[in-house]
């Protein structure tokens, strides 16, 4: 059996639902961009998309590679340098979701995007680096993580924190000073995992159609803990399947 | 008053052995020929700063031009890996590159101090996070008001800052519109300068939400046209997104690499 869409779509049209009219939205290159601004073409036209290039506002009518695409400064309310991206904007708490991926991610929704390995000077792979993560999970009043579930990517301890999830647990955000609530959802190609009220512990509290909590156990480095009201999740519609469609044929054009 | 004159000159006037050289866009304008320019005449011993070291420096680390890194995010926008960062970090190929890592939070504030002839900037960032304990130009500092505690990070003062520009006119003032990163930071940051435009023209009209560089803030102007491919510059051309995603294949290999250096670069002769 040919499934109607693939564990991609899925993802970014449960990322898309995350985002709301009003929502002022941090997005990152990849997925959570193709989910921004299918948000933005279906359900939340009023989502306002900040790059961290600096582009307040964009509304961009086909997908860009990089945030600093041209397509981007073109359709923005504004544009602005990228220490005001930060500082007057991120900073003070003025965006309301950030999208974050990641390598690695704990069960305390810690994320790593630094090195895998343990030995900063020696890593075994050597990945980007931060960029403008750590201070998008510390500051944004919440985070969606967006990252495909394996037993590589979902371990017990990230081999280094680029991004404060709940730290160790909880109490951990507040005493840190961590201004956001931090990451409210965690979106992979098996379902959604959401942090557990009392224990900050990543749970997994809906599947998508197809998949079950078993899969998603096989799929997690730690006993992974799941919801007693288990939720399945819609599958994409004809709508979000179609505007998602044309924006993904048209990326970097 | 910066002086107008060629890429070659520029290159040789700015750029010494053993420098600390910033070279900024942030995607857009991306000063790609001047980075050619470095390679031909083989600098070396470079302390390179950049926010997103994206191909321009995958090209400096692969040619062995640098030995030291301060960056906050080293990938291909889009599409992975930078191979040349990679194989310099994780194999020493062809020689080892320190790394001061940070966020772009950090770096932007750390270009912000040196423009602003501070020596340190303060953040709320880095808090919980493995980065302070491997890069030793993050630390605690409290507030004398508040006694809240925040993070500081040094000044960035480069020796030489180059960037890409639209345009400048004959007295080497600099007019430049679109993203604009953290450009003017940086150049007003740095010791010395060098600024490459798609062209010089006589006056420069008004462009939305321009910033123009005065020519007494800058050291040496030089045309070079299309200079800032494969990024862009808004208009005068479109970034190359098929050859970003073209490098991931070129650079993987070390003789891939090297050779397409030498036909494209080492090779070609710098814009007149």
């Amino acid at each position: 059996m040919t499934a109607a869409y693939t564990s991609d779509e899925m993802m970014t049209v449960a990322a898309a639902r995350q985002l709301h009219n009003g929502t002022v939205c941090f997005v990152g290159i990849g997925l959570p961009s193709a989910a921004a601004n299918l948000a933005r073409m279906t359900s939340a036209p009023d989502v306002v998309l900040i790059y961290e290039s600096g582009t307040l506002g964009a509304k961009p009518d086909r997908l860009p590679l990089s945030i600093g695409d041209g397509i981007l400064a073109e359709t923005a309310d504004a544009v602005v340098s990228v220490p005001e991206v930060f500082n007057y904007w991120l900073q003070p708490g003025r965006i309301d979701v950030g999208f974050l991926s990641a390598a690695q991610i704990d069960r305390y929704a810690n994320i790593n995007t630094t090195v895998i390995g343990t030995d900063y000077r020696h890593p075994k792979v050597r990945l980007p680096g931060a960029g403008g993560a750590p201070e998008i999970a510390a500051s944004c009043r919440e985070v969606v993580v967006v990252l495909r579930q394996t037993r590589r990517t979902f371990v017990d301890r990230v081999d280094f924190v680029t991004s404060v999830g709940f730290g160790r647990g909880p109490g951990d955000r507040q005493r840190l000073g961590l201004s956001g609530s931090g990451p409210r959802v965690v979106i992979t190609d098996f379902g959604i995992l959401s942090p557990d009220p009392e224990t900050c512990e990543l749970t997994l509290v809906g599947v998508h159609h197809g998949c079950t909590a078993d899969d998603a156990r096989a799929a997690t480095g730690w006993p992974l803990a799941v919801a007693p009201d288990l939720a399945t999740i819609d599958p994409p519609n004809q709508e979000e399947l179609i505007v998602l469609r044309r924006l993904e044929a048209t990326k970097g054009a | 008053m910066a002086e107008i004159v060629s890429l070659s000159e520029g290159i040789a006037a700015v750029v010494r052995d053993g420098d600390t050289l910033a070279m900024e866009g942030f995607t857009h304008l991306i000063p790609f020929a001047a980075g050619h320019e470095i390679i031909r005449q083989h600098r070396r011993d470079l302390t390179l700063v950049r926010m997103t070291p994206d191909l321009i420096y995958d090209q400096l680390i692969g040619m062995g031009c640098a030995s030291k890194l301060i960056f906050s995010w080293g990938g291909n926008p889009g599409v992975g890996s930078l191979h040349r960062f990679r194989d310099a970090v994780e194999n020493s190929w062809p020689l080892p590159l320190e790394l001061e890592e940070h966020s772009h939070a950090g770096m932007a504030n750390r270009y912000l101090a040196g423009a602003s002839g501070i020596p340190f900037a303060v953040l709320r960032g880095y808090v919980g996070t493995d980065l302070p304990a491997q890069t030793d130009t993050i630390r605690p500092i409290t507030c004398p008001f508040t006694g809240e505690v925040l993070t500081a990070v040094p000044a960035l003062s480069p020796d030489v800052t180059i960037i890409h520009a639209q345009r400048a006119d004959r007295k080497g003032n600099v007019q430049m519109w679109g993203i604009l990163g953290v450009q003017k930071e940086a150049v007003l940051a740095a010791k010395r300068s060098l600024i490459t435009v798609e062209e010089i023209v006589d006056s420069l009209d008004p462009k939305p939400q321009e910033v123009v560089l005065p020519s007494f803030a800058t050291t040496y102007v030089a045309v070079a046209p299309g200079g800032s491919h494969p990024s862009y510059a808004q208009g005068y051309s479109l970034r190359d997104n098929a050859f970003y995603t073209e490098w991931d294949a070129i650079s993987k290999d070390r003789g891939t690499f090297l050779r397409w250096m030498e036909e494209n670069v080492v090779r070609r002769a710098p814009a007149a």
